[in-house]
């Protein structure tokens, strides 16, 4: 970068706004998914929409990338800085900015902590229902970029139920609001489309959030079963049944053991563990949880415990919020996962996995949101054994295509990012992909913020609209796009 | 602003028909009759695509001829919006009628466009499921439609509107092309969330040829309870105090009326031990209002709508807390232009509005008078059944929001050539 651009972009954050030298951007060089590195030409700190409109103006003039960076929990390399280009943190823009609890709006700027909006309003008796595992540390606006779940989404939600409307800076500088305050905004639902678009259609510097009242009871039951199918097929009955519980996990027996030695849940050693949440008024969870207990038994779990206290339902929540983190003690290196599939198909995706897993000679832990079908296979392996990642990889890769074999999808709530790029032309055709595109063209023409992602291939914005045409190559099978 | 969208004015090839008619068979093209006005404007023809191919081959073509394209459903909606630019075409999705799948374990389904809402919903029944919404004339609303027009009713307290409900889309665009988006499962983000783009699109975008819904439970049993009160105020800090309850409601719904007597609906919906426990609290939060017979308060907005002297509808956006204010002012207006009215207002803040028979200019005073306040309040107007007079006078979307210049740019990338309902969205879009 000239060092003229480096100085403008001094003047619009000042001195302790702009990093550059190389062994501070270092820190920036990676999010959550740390095999991907890319070191950037500057990060800047911005205050204020204005500092960040000046910011994008300036990118535009000069036609440098740009990528916007919340806390960095992300798993899917979202926030990894594109080569020549920027990493804009919005760590600094993290006020709470307003708080309405007749309404149930909070609005916030995008470097405020998840965990901080629940904790604001909590003594109103509201929460902020998404609930990524990452909570304490993940930002808002990250989770609005990656349209973030957590384990509540299944009755409540994911991010884009939660957010109203959008203060955006558009790649171009200009500032647009998208939904508000208020519902059904005349107009084509922006907001709804810029939530999960991964940084690339602008930087949001405002968010107008819904808060949920606190439910009357909150229930936690822990059930044992002596395999995953046996407990998969308790989430089918409770399902059937009618129940909408508030969350539905499972964890197998590697996980439970990762779990054990990190943070002491004291599971039972089973083969398959499920956490049933229902929550709502007290005398309609009474009766339901009855139903699921039921349910479980005749599915042949061997222990029920329900929480007897907050405190313990905590620490039921604990061990499976700790997972990921726990496999690290149990293997020196491993690789997160997040595919999707319809939730009849677990007890067969399961066994492929199992037999993947032995195929590969590599230990896979399973943690799922079993309630949506969300898999969080945990691919253990050790970087120092030669090949051994890279193996770790193809299995990872391997069990995408099963989860898009069984009519699901690659990302459950990681996001696409750098990582599964590739993978978006087994889920969609061209035509479909093309037609995202267009979406982006539509925000960014110039191809700006946080190029490279999401997308396999960039397309061109100024070509020609049209139905998408195979290149000759193509159709006489000779290529063909991955 | 509007008119520099128009494409260049396109030398009309030799008429289309025939090709047309090759694509669909000659049974499935037809003249278009009074009937098949959209909103004054008379179409030349009217098709019907059996499959999802020959729709992206009909828009395809229709694109070509420089055609302007109504994708329609049952046409219940279809005076919504502004009067069309121009419509030659209308793209009856009738036979595009099919539940594709009803993955009743997976709580989704798959359906094309032009199946009726409660045909829909009698078939997700036979597994004790729904699609938890209760849009205006389910029997004939088409699924495209309610799409389209983003159509939902008191079930959105807590289930949220098609934005919430809907996973997976595929739209046909004017250049033929069939682009999919989300999928079958309902947790799932990858790629850009589309089906959200379609939902209120008002079929300028792309023809919604499929989509795939997360499902709900039937619920177990359901109850109604239904107040009134001296003064809607009551009945609205009522509501409030409801929504700032623990109290896990389905519905909770406002109606007023020029003439008749407010009242407070709530529905709630769970096992017989949550309904008792939770009527019981309720009746402790609603001491101050008197009970009265639930009967058909669920029908109160299709009433508003049915009712022969209704000559303006209007939905309407404002804060929870703002309802009673608002229509405070619906009171004052009729009150000053001696015109009838009704409310029903869902107390998440969105409602629909009535205006009785009146001249013109009282109507237009009415409305403006209704948009100014909404408006205050942070909140927005749009007219939903209105004459035509009105609509030249009246702006029925409203002004346009600092967002207007991107959506032109996003319906410029999907449908460049004005071909998919020009002029009635937005803005002019």
């Amino acid at each position: 970068m000239v060092a003229g651009t480096l100085g403008q972009f001094r003047e619009i954050v000042g001195e302790d706004g702009l990093i550059s030298q190389p062994e501070q951007l270092h820190t920036y060089e990676c999010d959550g998914l740390t095999n991907f590195r890319v070191l950037p030409e500057a990060v800047l700190l911005p205050t204020s929409t204005a500092q960040v409109q000046a910011i994008l103006r300036l990118c535009h003039k000069e036609k440098i990338p740009f990528v916007a960076r919340g806390s960095g929990t992300g798993l899917s390399g979202g926030a990894l800085p594109v080569k020549g280009g920027i990493v804009i943190s919005l760590a600094r823009m993290n006020r709470i900015l307003e708080i309405d609890i007749p309404n149930a709006r909070v609005v916030v700027e995008p470097g405020v902590m998840n965990l901080s909006v629940t904790q604001a309003v909590a003594s109103h008796g509201y929460f902020y229902a998404p609930d990524p595992s990452s909570q304490q540390v993940c930002s808002i606006g990250g989770n609005v970029a990656e349209n973030s779940g957590g384990a509540h989404c299944l009755k409540y939600g994911f991010t884009t139920t939660h957010v109203l409307g959008l203060e955006v800076v558009l790649p171009d500088g200009s500032l647009v609001h998208l939904g508000g305050r208020t519902l059904d905004h005349p107009g084509y639902d922006l907001c709804g489309v810029f939530v999960g678009s991964e940084g690339t259609l602008g930087i949001a510097t405002k968010i107008i959030l819904r808060i949920v009242k606190r439910p009357e009871v909150v229930q936690t039951l822990l059930a044992a079963f002596h395999s995953t199918n046996e407990a998969g097929a308790a989430v089918s009955g409770i399902i059937a049944a009618g129940v909408l519980p508030a969350a539905v996990e499972m964890m197998d027996n590697l996980a439970i053991q990762a779990a054990e030695a990190a943070v002491h849940a004291n599971y039972p050693n089973c083969g398959g563990l499920l956490l049933v949440e229902l929550d709502g008024p007290a005398a309609e969870v009474e009766h339901l949880m009855a139903r699921v207990k039921e349910i479980c038994t005749a599915c042949a779990a061997w222990e029920i415990r329900l929480a007897q206290s907050d405190e313990e339902r905590a620490i039921f929540w604990k061990g499976r919020k700790a997972a990921f983190a726990a496999v690290g003690r149990i293997s020196p290196n491993y690789i997160v996962q997040d595919g999707v599939i319809p939730r009849t198909a677990l007890p067969q995706v399961l066994s492929e996995i199992d037999r993947l897993s032995a195929e590969f000679g590599l230990r896979v832990a399973n943690v799922f949101h079993a309630g949506d079908g969300n898999l969080h296979p945990l691919i253990l392996y050790d970087r120092s054994i030669e090949g051994q990642e890279h193996k770790a990889e193809k299995l990872a890769s391997r069990i995408l295509e099963l989860c898009i074999e069984a009519g699901g999808s690659i990302t459950g709530e990681h996001g696409v990012g750098e990582e599964k790029k590739g993978f978006m032309s087994a889920m969609f055709a061209e035509p479909d992909l093309d037609t995202m595109q267009r979406v982006r063209c539509a925000f960014d023409p110039e191809q700006l913020s946080n190029p490279t992602k999401v997308f396999p291939r960039p397309r061109l914005c100024a070509e020609k609209t049209g139905p998408y045409e195979p290149h000759p190559l193509e159709t006489s099978g000779v290529a063909q796009f991955f | 602003m509007a008119q520099s969208l128009e494409p260049a004015m396109k030398q009309m090839t030799a008429p289309p028909r025939e090709e047309i008619a090759a694509i669909v068979g000659a049974a499935n093209i037809r003249s278009a009759t009074q009937a098949d006005q959209v909103d004054g404007v008379l179409p030349g023809i009217v098709v019907e695509p059996g499959t999802q191919e020959e729709l992206g081959k009909v828009l395809a073509c229709a694109s070509r001829a420089g055609l302007a394209v109504i994708p329609r459903g049952s046409g219940t909606k279809i005076g919504w919006g502004n009067p069309p630019r121009r419509a030659d075409l209308v793209l009856s999705t009738a036979r595009l009628n099919g539940i594709l799948e009803h993955a009743w374990g997976d709580m989704t389904a798959t359906v094309q466009a032009g199946c009726k809402v409660a045909q829909f919903q009698r078939t997700l029944a036979e597994h004790g499921q729904r699609l938890a919404l209760d849009p205006l004339w389910p029997e004939r609303a088409t699924i495209g439609g309610i799409l389209a027009s983003n159509d939902s009713g008191a079930l959105r307290a807590r289930f949220g509107s098609l934005r919430d409900l809907i996973i997976g889309v595929t739209l046909a665009l004017a250049d033929g092309t069939l682009a999919r988006s989300g999928g079958k499962v309902v947790k799932n983000v990858a790629g850009y969330d589309l089906p959200k783009l379609a939902a209120g699109s008002l079929g300028t975008l792309g023809v919604i040829a499929e989509a795939v819904f997360r499902l709900h439970p039937l619920p177990h049993e359901a109850r109604s309870l239904s107040f009134t009160a001296s003064s809607f105020k009551i009945l609205s800090s009522l509501a409030d105090r409801i929504r700032d309850s623990r109290l896990a409601y389905s519905c909770l719904q406002l109606r007023a009326e020029s003439n008749g007597e407010p009242s407070l609906d709530v529905a709630f919906e769970g096992t017989r031990a949550g309904l008792d426990a939770q009527e019981k609290q309720l009746r402790q939060l609603a001491e101050k209002a008197a009970p009265k017979d639930p009967a058909n308060c669920w029908n109160a907005r299709e009433a508003l709508w049915n009712e022969g002297d209704a000559k303006v509808v209007a939905a309407f956006s404002v804060l929870p807390t703002q309802i009673a204010e608002f229509c405070a002012a619906l009171g004052s207006a009729g009150a000053a232009q001696k015109l009838t009215w009704k409310v029903v207002a869902q107390a998440i803040g969105v409602g629909q509005l009535s205006l009785g028979v009146s001249s013109e200019d009282a109507l237009m005073a009415a409305l403006e008078g209704l948009r100014a306040n909404a408006e205050t309040l942070g909140g927005t107007l749009v007219a939903l059944r209105c004459s035509h007079a009105l609509k030249s006078r009246f702006n029925i979307w409203g002004a346009p929001s600092d967002s207007a210049a991107l959506m032109r740019h996003v319906k410029a990338q999907l449908d460049p050539g004005q071909v998919l309902s020009p002029g009635r969205f937005v803005g002019g879009i």
